[in-house]
């Protein structure tokens, strides 16, 4: 018994001493992901590490459950409550599931915020998106209308008809076609999502529309399957196939000219501004209510909404000028 | 062919004591006690009442279904939609809270839907003589299912204040609800199994249907019974999953049904039937409790652990094996 009573004391001061020579040390940022081993995470990883080696005094905890589980991100936030990290960064697998957790981990002093995917206001201190949907919606209309310098008639390919960021990202889409005269927008379809579907409703859009210049997906699964179907159907340079899509998947494409460029958000500046905001954060050099500006390094500042929400960037354009150096990030 | 080895006929059985020392209990302990003391020295935050009492959420929800499973597949049988029967159960407390309903009318619809579900697993497979593999990989999309078409991507939130506590409440200083439940519910199925006829009859029908049909023992109700544990067990624990999330979604407690198996099964349940203990359920939940937290401290990727349960599974199962030359 002697003998587990002086293991139990030596760990506990050991605890002690290690929890005090801690604290003297760098601020641990955690970026909790929803799942380790997914490219877009380990590259948004590597943008922490850069916003780490840029600011010095801090140590990055990358770490995320195995499979996308909330009671799996769950059980990482209690340990990381339990190190007594100073900020967690999270990309949650459910906005309502970890909040109780998250709030928790507030209580006990842990700046918390939510990048990429949000959680439920009273679960943060404010959240990051990668972009906004004004931002998005402008975006998409523009990748066409860049390369359709004499306007032309353009199509949507988008995923459900009831996939609620697909649907603000075309109303946005819409609201702005105004400013692109020329631009002529003749259908929206639904491709559900579903490879085969897409690929059928983008061969039905070739078919409808003879003079179609673009065919624009805000859906990686949309884009890909229609730059399938513009190859197949030989339409390579006379339909231009653009909108949100994935560099991995999309190298293809662009490297046939199916595709001249397309958008999607940086996971790298989204690493790196999560972990300048909770830096700051943390600091105290910024606080995270309405209407403030938190600092992001080389990214600007974040603006906060009401909601506390802020909007990163601009989503980043790829084409044959960077496909090759992000198509084997994500 | 070689004559049939030379049978020895010990002169006196086993000590109690030579044989608990000799049990899978007892191996249970020694690797609950190395896993304590490992994450102890591995890392300094482990040895902390309020850490340790977070870590206890890794495993109380999916130990108190591990209870009425570990009795479910003593006597021969499986039940795999016990997480999607979590599901069904949120969601109806969710399309309950949505009509209005208070905490203890919660806990009641959390209770009796458990229970339903349950009954129809026992119908199919107790009534109606099916295999419950089969029926409960049936069961398992068949619940889940219905909690898909009435959420969608939808969440139920907005559950009524005071309901909070049986997920996230504290019984007693770092004592939390779930893990005073979950020693409730250990001694009461501890009891059930092994001190009651009841539990004679399980053990009855695991070793061989036939013989404890012909005995008098009602095979197909003790069935029945068994699966309308856990059905109210996952009841049990959806409603605390259901507090300690705050809300309810689809896809909660994806996955728990493997890890239940696994608790089982580490914990010296035989997967063919007719052998395994409560006592050992509740070290193996323990160990995997202990084992997630320890390696989250370390910030170990998910993937690693995982890897190491699955090995920790085949240890010990195999060493004892080994030792004793079989």
């Amino acid at each position: 018994m002697s003998f587990w009573k002086k293991a139990l004391t030596t760990a506990a001061m050991a605890t002690a001493l290690m929890a005090n020579a801690a604290a003297a040390e760098d601020v641990k940022i955690a970026i909790l992901v929803k799942a380790l081993g997914i490219g877009f995470f380990e590259a948004a990883a590597k943008g922490a590490e850069e916003a780490a080696a840029e600011l010095g005094d801090v140590e990055i905890i990358y770490t995320g459950p195995t499979s996308t589980t909330a009671e799996g991100q769950i059980e990482v936030i209690n340990a990381l409550i339990a190190q007594g990290v100073d900020a967690i960064a999270i990309s949650a697998n459910d906005p309502d599931a970890v909040s109780p957790a998250l709030q928790k981990a507030m209580e006990r002093g842990i700046t918390v915020i939510s990048w990429d995917s949000g959680v439920a206001k009273e679960g943060r201190l404010m959240h990051l998106n990668p972009s906004s949907s004004a931002l998005i919606g402008n975006t998409i209309i523009k990748l066409a209308a860049d390369h359709l310098p004499e306007g032309g008639d353009v199509a949507i390919l988008s995923a459900t008809s009831t996939s609620t960021n697909q649907n603000i990202w075309i109303e946005e889409a819409t609201k702005v076609l105004p400013n692109y005269p020329g631009i002529n927008l003749v259908a929206t379809v639904y491709g559900d999502d579903l490879a085969d579907k897409s690929y059928r409703e983008a061969q039905g859009l070739i078919a409808t529309y003879p003079d179609l210049k673009a065919i624009i997906a805000p859906t990686t699964v949309g884009i890909l399957a229609a730059s399938q179907a513009v190859t197949d159907a030989g339409k390579i340079g006379q339909i231009n196939v653009t909108g949100l899509g994935l560099p991995s998947e999309m190298a293809g494409a662009v490297d046939s000219g199916a595709t001249t460029s397309f958008a999607i958000w940086n996971p790298i500046d989204l690493g790196y501004a999560a972990t300048m905001i909770a830096y700051n954060l943390n600091k105290g050099t910024a606080t995270a209510e309405p209407g403030a500006s938190i600092p992001m390094g080389r990214m600007g500042a974040a603006v906060l909404d009401e909601n506390n929400e802020a909007a990163m960037s601009d989503p980043f354009t790829y084409d044959k000028s960077n496909i090759e150096q992000f198509k084997s990030i994500f | 062919m070689t004559a049939p080895a030379n049978r020895l006929i010990p002169d006196r059985l086993q000590s109690p004591l030579t044989r608990a020392l000799r049990s899978w209990e007892a191996v249970l302990v020694i690797v609950a006690i190395a896993v304590f003391v490992t994450n102890a020295f591995a890392s300094p935050y482990f040895l902390n009442a309020w850490n340790l009492s977070d870590a206890t959420f890794n495993f109380t929800e999916k130990a108190m279904i591990a209870f009425a499973m570990a009795m479910l597949i003593i006597a021969g049988e499986i039940d795999l939609s016990v997480a999607s029967i979590i599901a069904l159960v949120s969601t109806a407390m969710g399309l309950a809270i949505q009509a209005g309903a208070g905490v203890p009318l919660l806990v009641l619809i959390g209770l009796t839907s458990g229970l339903l579900c349950g009954a129809v697993n026992g119908f199919l497979v107790a009534g109606m003589g099916l295999p419950s593999i089969v029926v409960t990989i049936g069961t398992m999309s068949l619940f889940r299912g219905i909690s898909f078409i009435v959420l969608g991507d939808q969440a139920f939130t907005g559950y009524p204040d005071g309901f909070d506590y049986f997920g996230q409440g504290y019984v007693w200083w770092v004592f939390s609800f779930e893990l005073a439940l979950f020693a409730v519910m250990a001694v009461v199925f501890w009891a059930l199994l092994h001190r009651t006829n009841f539990g004679r009859a399980v053990y009855a029908i695991g070793n061989n249907a036939t013989a404890a049909q012909f005995s008098g023992i009602r095979v197909a109700r003790v069935r029945f019974i068994l699966f309308l544990l856990t059905g109210l067990t996952s009841g049990i624990a959806a409603i605390c999953l259901t507090s300690r999330l705050g809300s309810t979604r689809p896809s909660i407690a994806t996955g728990f049904e493997l890890e239940v198996v696994t608790m089982v099964v580490l914990g010296g349940v035989s997967i063919l039937g007719g052998s395994g203990s409560i006592l050992g359920v509740v070290l193996a939940a323990f160990i995997m409790g202990m084992v997630t937290f320890g390696f989250g401290l370390l910030n170990v990727p998910g993937i690693v652990m995982s890897i190491f349960l699955g090995l920790l599974l085949i240890g010990v199962i195999a060493v004892p094996r080994l030792l004793r030359g079989k």
